[in-house]
């Protein structure tokens, strides 16, 4: 099936929305729906003692009052009990996106929930998956979907609205060289990508750009962003066009810190943090206007040496890790637009600065292939590959224990 | 010497009967440095970052910070740049005499033979066909090679890096040692990117612009521009390296006076 590709072209005169968002007021222990939902999990609390599945999220258990409630992963399945449309509301972003299709759905696991319906699932009752999604404003909100593996929420015009999908999208890869870039070009075009743009801090050597030759959408454009005037002149040139900016711009130089001198350390910065406020400065404010005109989406693509420092890594470590706080100030600065920021944690990737490392490393292709899902399924944060999963459940469960154990590999 | 020297030099310098060229690139942000192995440590390009522009940062005044390498665009090299000259005190930015910062030129127009050969090199027997035209190089000058490199302006063209390295015209291993042994020149300067030819790593010895000329506390231009503006005799540069301490090389602005 050809990715769906917007409806026709924008009449150029055409006043674009202001952007708004949904309702964001959550409770704090509902907040862990959105802790998942950000990972593109669906999990509820479950009660310790007597095994109880709740929703909504509750401080103690309704059947026997215990407070030991540990969310944990559900599969969703359900039934749509009942179904309405939805054709008026008093809230700003529901008034421009009526008729909403609503529906009551009772999980197999006990509670039933409200939730969005996908407008392919059957009329009621009907067998259904509930997901946990991200809307605009970056909360979770529930959305059932019909219980096959096929349909997706881009197939659904309000449910689309949850995802960051790249199809009929302009999208600024801002550093061509890296590992990654190819393939995630490939991956951008696949997937319905309308406008491909390839920063290149340098052209040459050939090879460099060739891969971009042999796609259609892509459009090599100059992009330097250690340069501040060389962000904002492309910025200038097609900031106002980039729906989806993936910030892949990376300098990386193994070994530990009392091996590396200060500028090898202050290089990897220019690229890995000033890099990123560099683009925001100059990206960001024009996306952030255009939220209800097409921008969705900012991706970083950071590492898991961000959580905790990889001392064999240890200067890109303390790079990225900056990188990634710059990143969760950024996406509490876009939220208000309905821009969602994507960071992306990978373990370390297959290219040439990481050769001293053993495998596993994730492919680039794979890595590629996990933006593009993660902007399909409109999740917030990233963990792809083996070693990247590993790390992060051991760092949920224990940091210190993980800083300890990196520390003598 | 009469001390109205000085003053007839401004009278013809105010008349127009010398001229002031300006040998320097522009610095900008993709003013082009060399490039090395990525495994060695990298010199910054310039870069610029605004500090106000008569804006809420400073509402009455424009101002930048900069930040780049030594031997970024129009630049100086420092005896002490190289291993070769590590030994000399007075071979630092900060330490050399500053009388050697005003010397007289001598520019062998290498121009048809780089337009020719992007590798051509200049050879002892060049030099000396040079001298029978224009004279013998007096001891203390510059020798300036011009290619018109220069006129490529943009960065790839430029560097000109192929798959076997660089391909950028500069002087022989004999050519420097001939100007150090024999003429005892102030100094070595090109159009280039470095005062050595692209493929100079294969030299022996390696990089001999840097290696035998620091090595004998004779001092480097690079990326010299309108070369083309000057007589092969009769130029005086003025080339003041930024006074940095311990400075391996600098930056700078050079100017060259020129009579008619």
């Amino acid at each position: 099936m050809p990715p769906p590709r917007r409806a026709k072209p924008k009449h150029p005169l055409r006043r674009f929305p202001t952007p708004t968002l949904p309702p964001l007021a959550r409770s704090r222990v509902a907040l862990g729906l959105t802790a998942f939902a950000a990972r593109g999990v669906f999990a509820l609390q479950v009660c310790r003692d007597c095994g109880t599945v709740h929703y909504p999220p509750q401080e103690a258990c309704r059947h026997c009052l215990s407070a030991r409630l540990d969310w944990r992963p559900q599969d969703g399945a359900g039934e749509v009990l009942s179904d309405t449309v939805l054709r008026h509301s008093n809230e700003l972003y529901f008034r421009a996106r009526v008729p909403l299709r609503l529906g009551s759905v009772r999980l197999d696991a006990g509670p039933t929930a409200i939730a969005f319906v996908h407008g392919a699932c059957a009329a009621p009752p009907a067998r259904v998956r509930l997901h946990a999604a991200l809307d605009r404003g970056g909360a979770a909100v529930l959305a059932a979907l019909p219980d096959d593996e096929v349909t997706t929420m881009a197939d659904d015009r309000v449910l689309r609205e949850l995802t960051n999908d790249p199809a009929g999208r302009k999208v600024l890869i801002t550093d061509g060289r890296a590992a990654v870039a190819a393939p995630l070009a490939r991956a951008l075009a696949a997937a319905g990508a309308d406008l491909i743009y390839v920063g290149m801090a340098e052209p040459w050597p050939p090879a460099a750009v060739a891969p971009y030759a042999q796609i259609p959408e892509a459009l090599v454009r100059p992009l330097d962003v250690t340069d501040s005037e060389s962000v904002t002149d492309l910025a200038a040139e097609i900031g106002g066009k980039v729906d989806i900016l993936i910030n892949t711009a990376e300098h990386h130089r193994p070994r530990g810190i009392l091996a590396r001198g200060t500028e090898s350390a202050r290089a990897e910065m220019e690229v890995n943090y000033f890099g990123l406020l560099r683009l925001a400065h100059s990206f960001a404010p024009g996306m952030r206007a255009r939220a209800a005109d097409g921008a969705v989406a900012w991706v970083n693509v950071l590492s898991i040496f961000a959580l905790t420092n990889f001392p064999p890594h240890g200067t890109f470590s303390a790079s990225k890790a900056a990188a990634h706080s710059l990143a969760q100030g950024l996406r509490a600065e876009l939220r208000g637009a309905g821009l969602r920021v994507v960071n992306v944690y990978p373990g370390p990737i297959e290219e040439e600065w990481s050769d001293m490392l053993p495998p596993p490393k994730i492919a680039p292709a794979a890595l590629a292939a996990a933006v593009v899902a993660a902007l399909r399924d409109g999740v917030e944060d990233v963990y792809p590959g083996d070693v990247a999963q590993d790390w992060l459940a051991r760092w949920r469960d224990n940091p210190k224990a993980l800083e300890r154990e990196v520390a003598e590999r | 010497m009469p001390t109205d020297v000085l003053m007839r030099l401004a009278e013809a310098l105010a008349t127009g009967a010398v001229r002031v060229i300006d040998l320097s690139q522009t610095l900008q942000p993709s003013t082009p440095v060399i490039q090395l192995p990525p495994q060695f440590g990298a010199s910054n390009p310039f870069r610029i970052e605004e500090i106000s522009h008569y804006d809420d940062r400073g509402p009455g005044w424009y101002w930048n910070n900069i930040a780049l390498g030594e031997h970024t665009g129009t630049h100086f090299d420092a005896p002490i740049h190289w291993v070769t000259g590590k030994d000399y005190r007075d071979g630092y930015t900060d330490t050399i005499p500053a009388g050697r910062f005003v010397a007289p030129a001598c520019v062998i127009d290498c121009s048809k033979e780089a337009a020719a050969d992007e590798k051509f090199l200049l050879e002892p027997a060049h030099i000396e066909a040079w001298e029978g035209k224009h004279g013998r190089i007096p001891k203390g000058a510059w020798v300036l090679m011009r290619t018109d490199w220069s006129k490529r302006t943009t960065p790839e063209s430029f560097l000109n890096m192929k798959d076997d390295g660089p391909h950028v015209p500069g002087p022989s291993a004999a050519a420097i040692r001939f100007l150090i042994e024999q003429r005892d020149v102030n100094g070595w300067g090109v159009e280039a990117v470095g005062t050595d030819a692209g493929m100079a790593f294969g030299f022996e010895p390696a990089f001999p612009a840097h290696h035998l000329m620091h090595g004998a506390k004779k001092l480097g231009l690079a990326s010299l521009t309108n070369l083309d503006q000057l007589p092969p005799t009769g130029a005086v540069l003025i080339t003041p390296p930024l006074k940095i301490k311990n400075g391996s090389g600098s930056p700078l602005r050079v100017l060259a006076l020129v009579a008619g």
